[in-house]
């Protein structure tokens, strides 16, 4: 339904990008993956044995694997460029593939991004081969420092990572897309299915989302419902919204109004 | 004769003449496949290079896996 778009010259035919943060179980989560018809599906890593969620009785990248998705993996829970560059190369050794999703967090409680942090480390991974994709913030400035420093796309964050908040800032997304020379996917916030659209009526090129998903009632159900919604709002941003006005605009013509009393004219 | 060593957080003792690749296959559930990687002393060691690659006195090893995330 949707065209494809290219990050790093390689093409994705599904705009939507699954996080596989907080599901329950593979079974679940194989079963998202395939109703979200995602081709990139983000991973972590962690501690061998390292708690909940490290020591499932199937291998997560079998699961993945067995869905046909590429794993981008990511460096969710580093505070510091060194963490987040050396997580990216145990990723790359991981999982024989250089693309990475930063993240370089700077508080547990916001999860927001460390501007000065996520720069540093992306500037060194594109230097050592990455191809970058930065979790950041709605900031058109710092968007543009990540491209400049060769990031293959950025991610912008509607809202806080699992807060379903949707997109806090609308007009500084579409200031993103309008100055990006590489492709926006909306990463976080997305809280449901319209929030997917409007990411994409406000001109990103695709939505990563976990979450929403995840830690919906029914998953699967919630994979399909944004899948589609990335579609509706790709014909929708295609098709071209009406203008918005302050007032009224009849769509029914007043001419050969039936007249029913004759001394109103 | 051993190596003390820190693997994940954890002190341990090993025989002398450890590897990476000994470190990786004495803990439980290390997968076979992909999706592991190894950093001694916030160095990544390669796959290839596991089975020659020493692990020294006082080393702090790191093994990791994927997980869910992201």
């Amino acid at each position: 339904m949707t065209t494809p778009f290219t990050i790093a010259g390689r093409e994705l035919s599904s705009r939507l990008i699954l996080g596989t943060g907080g599901f329950t179980n593979h079974e679940v989560l194989a079963a998202a993956l395939n109703a979200s018809g995602a081709e990139l599906c983000t991973v972590a890593l962690r501690r061998l044995g390292g708690g909940r969620g490290a020591n499932h009785e199937s291998s997560i990248v079998d699961v993945i694997d067995g869905a046909g998705v590429e794993v981008l993996p990511n460096t969710a829970g580093c505070y510091t460029a060194r963490d987040a560059i050396i997580t990216a190369q145990l990723a790359r050794e991981a999982f024989g593939t250089d693309w990475i999703k930063l993240e370089v967090i700077g508080d547990d409680r916001t999860l927001l991004p460390d501007a000065v942090e996520l720069v540093a480390a992306a500037e060194a991974l594109v230097d050592d081969g990455f191809v970058v994709l930065p979790y950041t913030t709605d900031d058109p400035i710092l968007a543009r420092r990540l491209e400049d420093v060769g990031c293959a796309a950025v991610m912008p964050l509607g809202s806080p990572i699992g807060s379903g908040m949707g997109i806090r800032n609308p007009y500084n997304i579409s200031i993103v897309v309008e100055r990006a020379g590489v492709p926006v996917i909306l990463d976080a916030g997305v809280g449901t299915a319209s929030d997917a659209a409007f990411a994409i009526e406000l001109g990103c090129d695709g939505v990563l989302c976990a979450s929403a998903i995840s830690r919906a009632h029914d998953p699967v159900a919630m994979a399909t419902g944004i899948r589609l919604a990335v579609e509706a709002g790709w014909l929708a941003r295609g098709a071209g919204r009406i203008p918005r006005r302050r007032y009224a605009e009849a769509s029914t013509p007043d001419e050969g109004l039936p007249v029913f009393d004759p001394a109103s004219q | 004769m051993s190596v003390n060593v820190t693997v994940n957080g954890d002190r341990r003792e090993l025989p002398a003449g450890a590897t990476v690749e000994s470190v990786v296959a004495s803990l439980p559930n290390a997968p076979e496949g992909r999706g592991v990687a190894v950093a001694v002393e916030g160095e990544v060691v390669p796959r290839a290079q596991w089975s020659s690659t020493a692990i020294h006195e006082g080393a702090t090893v790191e093994v990791v896996v994927a997980v869910q995330g992201g």
